[in-house]
């Protein structure tokens, strides 16, 4: 087998001990903030992004790898004790885990998540291993074409079928966009979107955008309810060892919430939220203990759905690696970190990069022990994170949050853009517009534009290229049913609920 | 989308969701605005870069058209979030924070400037121990700023706190040296 080959070679990249350092640095961090509500790991990965200046890829990318992943596992932790779920991928585990803690088995409820994550975090990352080959190979028959209308059918499943609203997913997504075109295009040389301010030819800072609307938006959002209830923390009660009749529930839930989270995340639509709620129906079906769903909480409602997150996580990773697709907000960070140091995510990575990306693999599987261990048996640790008191919890991110972005150039310009970032991340969370579509948009807004270009040059200006290349019209096709199919069914549904008779306030 | 009430009730108008609405339609506005305004390049090229531009400019303009017909349907938010007072004393304050620090980091440096927003902002989350938050910021500032400042090689704004610091450190450095 190839793989295994390039996996070994991987493996001795990754356990040099530089790079298990910056993988025990990631590991522990990506768990802090993954238990810290308010930081995730986009926004952290953000504002790490210098660090591109100062050491090699292998290092920075499983130091992004091993917080992406540490996030997932420490998320699930606040999600349990606190019921506010630390990253919204672990909304779900909230859901039974924290009624689990309630009745005092949130230990069992920490240990089968931990080791759930464990699990599908492996079996996810072998399966980036063994699918990554699989597509780089389809890949390398892309076109330009073919390229533009994948990223097209990737802008639709990710802000409109996915998340509660078409028009508002779509919304953000333009706000992207616009974002992502500001600056001199690089073909002409003309500056576009600049309100005549010589301070956005450079385009803006991806930095600036996440954390603007993730740091500034949440504290502004944070602020503005204080009247809301607050959650308090369950107390750890209760061993962290599960019995055999745990054991027995949970192994067949990690195994299923794996087989729905990595094709989901592996798909060119990616999220977690989709296999997440998923998998939480069919444990609550398939259980023989449906009379603790909602009421003490049943531990296959937490396992399922924990290791379809991981799952998840790890499968985002083929189309980001092979493609240069990014599906979530994390993913088109990493694709930034990729671009400040000149290298282009995509089939040919696998060849002129072997040595980050089998590295970066290997330090996945590694990333995966060292979080099993830090997330079982030093638990209490992360507990007393959660103790942090709001006031100066937001607070500190918000110094962060100037060093990350005062740190790009010393201009105050990037600050009030920061701040006006903030204030438009404070209504998108008010008022229900997801906020992942953004950064995707403005990082593949422009790369979109690029492969057009590229497509139109080759075709001598014909937009044929387009519907004529069959792969290329299969792609746009799904991307039309996606933007309309929702439409089309819900439009159906109301006809065939009013039925013939047409019962008046039948809502 | 769910604001399909039906009959049940007739929709109201929703204002917080209007203005959002308008809103995007002023940015559209303003896309449309830099659009046009972008020079049609001299240079030969199959697409110029104002295509995408107009693509992002009619979708802009479509999604706000879409949201403004949402909002005088009745709007999309539940009515917990809309029944969920807004806290505009602690929003200020913390606004407060952020323009302070935005207006002192020249003239202060970064460390000053973000002691004060950090106390601030601590005090719009109903803090109430006003010096135990000055030293929580400065030592956080300052974590924060040799953090980046000399590990990650990023240069933020130096003042007089940082100034003073790097004096002292640098001349550590140099005794150990030596």
């Amino acid at each position: 087998m190839e793989t295994l080959g390039h996996l070994a070679h991987g493996f001795s990249v990754a356990f040099t001990p530089v790079n298990l350092m910056w993988c025990l640095l990631g590991t522990t961090l990506g768990t802090a903030i993954g238990v810290l509500p308010g930081l995730g790991p986009a926004l952290t990965i953000a504002l790490l992004l210098p660090i591109t200046y100062q050491v090699a890829p292998e290092a920075s990318f499983i130091l992004f790898a091993g917080i992406y992943y540490g996030a997932m596992y420490g998320g699930s932790t606040t999600s349990i004790l606190l019921n506010t779920p630390g990253e919204s991928a672990t909304i779900v585990t909230a859901l039974e885990g924290n009624r689990m803690a309630r009745s005092g088995r949130g230990g069992a409820a920490l240990a089968t998540s931990a080791i759930g994550s464990f699990v599908a975090g492996t079996l996810g990352t072998l399966g980036v291993a063994f699918l990554a080959p699989v597509v780089v190979k389809f890949a390398l028959s892309f076109g330009p074409a073919e390229y533009f209308s994948l990223m097209v059918l990737a802008f639709i499943t990710v802000s409109a079928v996915l998340g509660s609203s078409s028009v508002r997913g779509l919304t953000s997504l333009f706000v992207g966009f616009v974002i992502g075109l500001v600056g001199v295009d690089l073909q002409t040389g003309q500056p576009r979107f600049t309100f005549g301010m010589s301070q956005l030819l450079d385009g803006v800072d991806v930095i600036v955008v996440a954390v603007g609307l993730f740091a500034v938006g949440e504290t502004l959002y944070m602020a503005s309810r204080r009247y809301a209830g607050k959650d308090e923390i369950v107390p750890l009660r209760g061993s962290l060892y599960m019995t055999a009749a745990e054991w027995a529930r949970s192994w067949k839930a990690w195994l299923r919430g794996t087989l729905l989270g990595f094709p989901i995340g592996a798909l060119p639509a990616g999220g977690a939220e989709i296999p997440t709620f998923l998998s939480y129906a069919i444990e609550k079906k398939l259980s023989k203990h449906k009379e603790e769903f909602g009421t003490v909480g049943a531990i296959e409602g937490v396992a399922g759905p924990e290791a379809a997150n991981n799952a998840s996580a790890a499968g985002v990773l083929v189309p980001m690696l092979t493609l240069g697709l990014p599906t979530s907000a994390t993913a088109a960070i990493m694709l930034s970190a990729f671009q400040s140091y000149g290298i282009n995510p995509g089939p040919m990575l696998f060849m002129t990069q072997a040595n980050l990306v089998w590295g970066l693999i290997a330090s996945l599987f590694i990333a995966n022990v060292i979080l099993v261990i830090l997330n079982l048996p030093l638990i209490g640790l992360w507990v007393r994170l959660l103790k942090i008191p709001a006031p100066q919890l937001y607070a500190g991110i918000l110094v962060f949050a100037t060093v990350g972005t005062y740190g790009i150039s010393q201009s105050p310009t990037d600050l009030v853009i920061l701040y006006l970032l903030g204030g438009a991340g404070f209504l998108m969370r008010r008022f229900d517009f997801p906020t992942a579509p953004v950064i995707i948009g403005m990082i593949l807004w422009p790369l979109a534009e690029a492969q057009f270009r590229r497509a139109m040059t080759i075709s001598n200006g014909d937009w044929s290229v387009f519907y004529k290349h069959p792969l290329s019209l299969t792609l746009l096709t799904l991307a039309f049913i996606g933007l309309i199919g929702p439409h089309i069914w819900a439009y159906v549904e109301r006809r065939r609920r009013r039925g013939p008779e047409h019962v008046p306030g039948d809502a | 989308m769910s604001t399909s009430d039906q009959q049940a009730a007739r929709p109201r108008l929703a204002a917080p969701e209007l203005l959002i609405g308008i809103g995007l339609l002023a940015c559209a506005g303003a896309v449309a605005w830099q659009t046009l305004s972008i020079p049609v390049s001299p240079l030969y090229s199959k697409v110029g870069p104002t295509v995408f531009p107009y693509i992002t400019m009619v979708g802009m303009t479509i999604l706000s058209l879409l949201l403004i017909v949402a909002a005088l349907r009745g709007g999309w938010q539940p009515e917990e979030e809309k029944e969920t007072p807004t806290d505009w004393k602690a929003m200020g304050i913390v606004a407060v924070g952020l323009v302070a620090n935005l207006v002192l980091i020249q003239p202060l440096g970064f460390t000053a400037a973000s002691v004060i927003m950090f106390v601030l902002i601590c005090h719009g989350f109903g803090s109430r121990h006003p010096l135990r938050d000055v030293m929580l910021g400065l030592i956080l500032a300052l974590a924060a700023y040799f953090g980046f400042a000399r590990a990650l090689g990023v240069n933020i704004g130096a003042g007089f706190i940082e100034n003073q610091l790097n004096t002292v450190l640098d001349a550590t450095i140099r005794m150990l040296r030596a």
